[in-house]
């Protein structure tokens, strides 16, 4: 029974030093080093590792999501003969959820468990002690430019995802089914507000762009330096920032669009 | 990878992100420069909004002319107050101009349409329109229905 307790106090201990030791990190690496500290050169390298290189799983994700939106919601809209409306629902739906979450969790897949695997390596195979022993930072030669690379590359991928998305339900509404162009445009224009949907929808995803690289990145850093310890790393990766993503999505959610 | 290429590539994946975002202001939000700015307010006592939202149109003979900015409660009329902007470029209504709550289709959103009156003067920022009708409320109809059904029978 004793011993019991004494897990759960462990348990919490060790999550609320994980949690210490990530937002060391976090301060460490990003605020005293702007995106340029480490050279822009590793910056302009890992934003290609890290967000071009997402961007085709992005860009087709995006292009099926709108067209499965466009085609469910043909089907529901069709019984109340408002389907005019299907712009406004497959352009809101996105730029408001879909966009940011699905770009964040496919992200979180795709660059996040590269960026653990990466930096946990480097680790395992002792390159970041000999930076240290050579008086180079780790953490500005390494984290920053990762750290700021997941953020500046997120708000641009749930971009175009949301961009391919609607052009995909345009491509199934009008194409296919036969909705009037101008319908399924104007009734978007007429609904979609620049403020409150095109930028609340990027403010979302910069908070999990760097959700999501903050974990993989603390994630990679913390490894137990083994191939055992990496596989672990990259595993918790997925799972610890998609439901992060799924749990701030719910807060962004009730901030900015509740009416709380 | 060369270095060039790398560059180049980012630079691509930069410009892509901006264009994602312009197509997002212009062609979906449907945002235009010359909509903030000129514009006066108009105020409106209603009986009964039935769902009039902020940020809904303010049309006249079907064209958006403005939008409801504010809405509340006079606490001394207990009547709602609604308060529109309305583009510049309309700025000659007259002042017996009326306000109606109207639905767009059947089960569409609600906004206000405006009709012109006969008179010269016209209104000014801040006015107030005196003329107003209230939205059609279903369940008040079908109430009054019945109920002179059962009075006829």
């Amino acid at each position: 029974m004793i011993s019991k307790i004494q897990d759960l106090g462990r348990v919490g201990v060790t999550v609320i030093e994980a949690i210490g030791a990530a937002t060391m990190l976090l301060w460490n690496s990003i605020f005293w080093g702007g995106p340029g500290s480490a050279g822009f050169g590793d910056l302009i390298k890992q934003l290609y590792s890290v967000g071009v290189r997402s961007l085709s799983i992005i860009a087709v994700a995006g292009f099926f999501v709108g067209m499965v939106l466009g085609l469910q919601g043909y089907t529901i809209l069709v019984d109340f003969g408002s389907e005019a409306a299907l712009g406004t629902l497959v352009s809101l739906t996105l730029l408001r959820e879909l966009g940011p979450v699905v770009t964040a969790l496919l992200f979180a897949g795709r660059a996040g468990s590269a960026l653990t695997a990466e930096i946990g390596l480097m680790k395992a195979t002792e390159q970041l002690s000999a930076m240290e022993m050579m008086g180079v930072d780790p953490l500005k030669r390494v984290i920053t430019p990762r750290l700021w690379a997941g953020l500046i590359s997120m708000p641009i991928l749930a971009l175009i995802f949301s961009t391919v998305g609607i052009w995909g339900g345009a491509y199934v509404a009008v194409d296919m089914l036969g909705i009037d162009d101008g319908a399924y445009w104007g009734n978007m224009q007429a609904s979609v507000e620049f403020y409150n949907d095109v930028v609340k929808g990027i403010i979302k995803s910069v908070a999990f762009g760097w959700v999501v690289t903050w974990i993989a990145v603390y994630q990679g850093y913390a490894s137990v330096p083994t191939s055992e310890g990496i596989g672990k790393a990259t595993t918790q990766t997925v799972v610890i920032s998609s439901l992060a993503v799924l749990g701030l999505d719910f807060v962004l959610t009730a901030v900015m669009f509740g009416g709380v | 990878m060369h270095k060039r290429t790398v560059e180049f590539t980012v630079g691509a994946f930069m410009v892509m992100g901006i264009v994602a975002l312009v197509l997002m202001a212009f062609r979906v939000s449907g945002l235009s420069m010359s909509d903030t700015g000129d514009t006066y307010t108009l105020k409106a006592h209603f009986e009964n909004l039935g769902g009039l939202n902020e940020r809904a149109k303010v049309s006249m003979a079907g064209v958006t002319i403005g939008r409801v900015t504010k809405i509340y409660l006079d606490p001394e009329w207990y009547s709602a107050v609604v308060e529109m902007e309305i583009n510049k470029s309309m700025s000659t209504l007259s002042k017996d101009t009326s306000a109606a709550i109207l639905t767009a289709g059947l089960l569409g959103e609600k906004y206000i349409g405006l009709t012109v009156g006969a008179e010269e003067e016209h209104l000014k920022d801040g006015d107030w329109i005196e003329d107003t009708q209230s939205a059609l409320v279903l369940e008040e109809l079908i109430g009054r229905f019945l109920f002179n059904k059962a009075e006829e029978g």
